[in-house]
């Protein structure tokens, strides 16, 4: 069962390290992007037009009842088949896990700005503040702080599913770390279980402290209620 | 004359076929995609009860806080939430047998849903747990109940309501995370829709059958489940 070495030859681990990167650039840009669009889709769900909030609550739905890598599959491959233009795993991914995102975010949004209770509002109006005045001082504050710990667990969820990418031909730190067992195939034949188990951590070391720190917010804000 | 006829109608839906959809291509493959149905629904439906019973188990271990088990099944689930199913899997199918354990793909499949799920499982039904408040404890218990029957009577009941809802979930969470599993070469829905665009190139069929299959696989649990819960709620309030 020896063989750990094998993580360190080389640039062996910086090389799994950069694997890593790649998944984790594509969930960082897929989430920047989904707390934008997620944020007017939120909005959007809690306006008093039924059209809106219908078409709204059609696409979560859409988003929501098929598993990611089925649309992952249906943009990388079904997108290039049916309009010839080549887009590559990484951008497919971007485009699959931002449209996911957006919808989870902007639901996210909606049961945050919901979760504010309607006598706060009417409060702040009837103290004579302003519209844009109730937001910006009273609503957005007491929605912001149910909020963060969902998006970090959102975050979370997004940097575990990006692994599913390796299955779109991008080359992340599964498929490097495929590589570094194939190449090392004879000379360390125990090489998977250890490259495999170093990656299982590497997601463990990114994820754990996320949700640890949501859990912490979570508690803190639920206990300032 | 209908000969004619009826070659010309053939002709016609032919044409019309391959500029839409190649239905002959469908009919051909479609007894494929039932199999890899099929499977998915059996590996899923395996593992998410043994989920569900890990979860179960995790849970009044938290409940009851055993010594010793309750750091270990805090840690366990630290460690399930924290890392993609795909890595779990791929521990199990390509680096165990370095360790001397081969596991097959069904097995890779049940007992990495069976370990991602637990973790899901068990939050969902410690925050049932929970929620039955100590003064319903202690009123069953001044009441004479005993311990079997407080938590027959007065847990399980209150706990269940509040925790199906969040196992529901779970459930479907779980069986889209069964899509996974052609990545350790399960013959699944994904892994026959990718095997069926490499070979032939008809990518739009192949990607509609598998749309139409994880439709038709989780569409029909997640009404089912929401008239539940619908009926739930009604019945507490």
């Amino acid at each position: 069962m020896g063989g750990a070495e094998i993580l360190f030859i080389g640039n062996n681990f910086a090389r799994l390290l950069e694997g890593l990167w790649v998944t984790v650039r594509i969930s960082l840009i897929s989430i920047a992007f989904s707390l934008v669009l997620g944020t007017a889709l939120g909005a959007a769900m809690t306006v008093k037009n039924r059209a809106v909030r219908a078409v709204c609550r059609v696409y979560l739905e859409i988003v929501r009842v098929m598993p990611q890598l089925v649309w992952l599959f249906i943009v990388f491959f079904g997108i290039t088949k049916l309009t010839g233009l080549n887009l590559g795993g990484e951008t497919s991914a971007v485009i699959v896990f931002t449209l996911w995102g957006t919808a989870e975010t902007g639901d996210l949004v909606r049961g945050a700005f919901q979760s504010v209770p309607k006598h706060q509002r009417e409060s702040a109006l009837s103290l004579g503040l302003t519209k844009f005045q109730s937001y910006v001082y009273i609503i957005f504050p007491q929605a912001l702080r149910g909020l963060i710990p969902n998006i970090i667990n959102l975050s979370t969820r997004m940097i575990k599913t990006t692994a599913l990418v390796s299955l779109i031909g991008v080359t992340e730190v599964l498929k490097v770390g495929k590589q570094i067992i194939d190449a090392n195939r004879f000379e360390y034949p125990n090489a998977a279980i250890w490259v495999y188990a170093a990656i299982f951590f590497m997601y463990f070391a990114i994820c754990f402290p996320l949700s640890w720190a949501a859990s912490r917010l979570a508690k803190k804000s639920r206990k300032s209620d | 004359m209908t000969l004619y006829a009826l070659s010309g109608k053939i002709k016609i839906t032919e044409s019309l076929g391959q500029i839409l959809v190649d239905f002959e291509f469908i009919e051909k493959f479609t007894p494929m995609y039932l199999e890899a149905a099929r499977l998915t629904v059996l590996i899923g439906a395996a593992g998410i009860v043994l989920a569900a019973a890990v979860g179960l188990l995790c849970a009044l271990v938290k409940y009851y806080r055993v010594p010793v088990a309750r750091q270990i099944v805090s840690a366990y689930i630290e460690l399930s939430r924290n890392t993609p199913l795909i890595v779990q899997l791929f521990f199990l199918y390509f680096g165990l047998p370095k360790a001397g354990i081969r596991l097959s793909s069904e097995v890779c499949g049940i007992i990495g849903l069976a370990f991602l799920g637990g973790s899901y499982m068990a939050e969902s039904f410690l925050g049932g747990l929970t929620s039955v408040g100590k003064i319903q404890l202690e009123s069953a218990e001044s009441l004479g109940l005993r311990r079997h029957q407080v938590m027959n009577l007065i847990v399980i009941p209150q706990a269940g309501a509040v925790a199906a809802p969040a196992v529901c979930a779970n459930v479907i969470f779980l069986l889209k995370e069964t899509s996974v599993f052609s990545a350790v070469s399960l013959a699944d829905l994904m892994y026959v829709a990718k095997d069926l665009i490499g070979m032939y190139y008809n990518t739009g069929e192949a990607l509609l059958m598998l749309v139409v299959a994880y439709l038709a696989l989780i569409l029909p649990i997640s009404v089912i489940f929401a008239i539940l819960e619908r009926r739930l709620r009604r019945g507490r309030s």
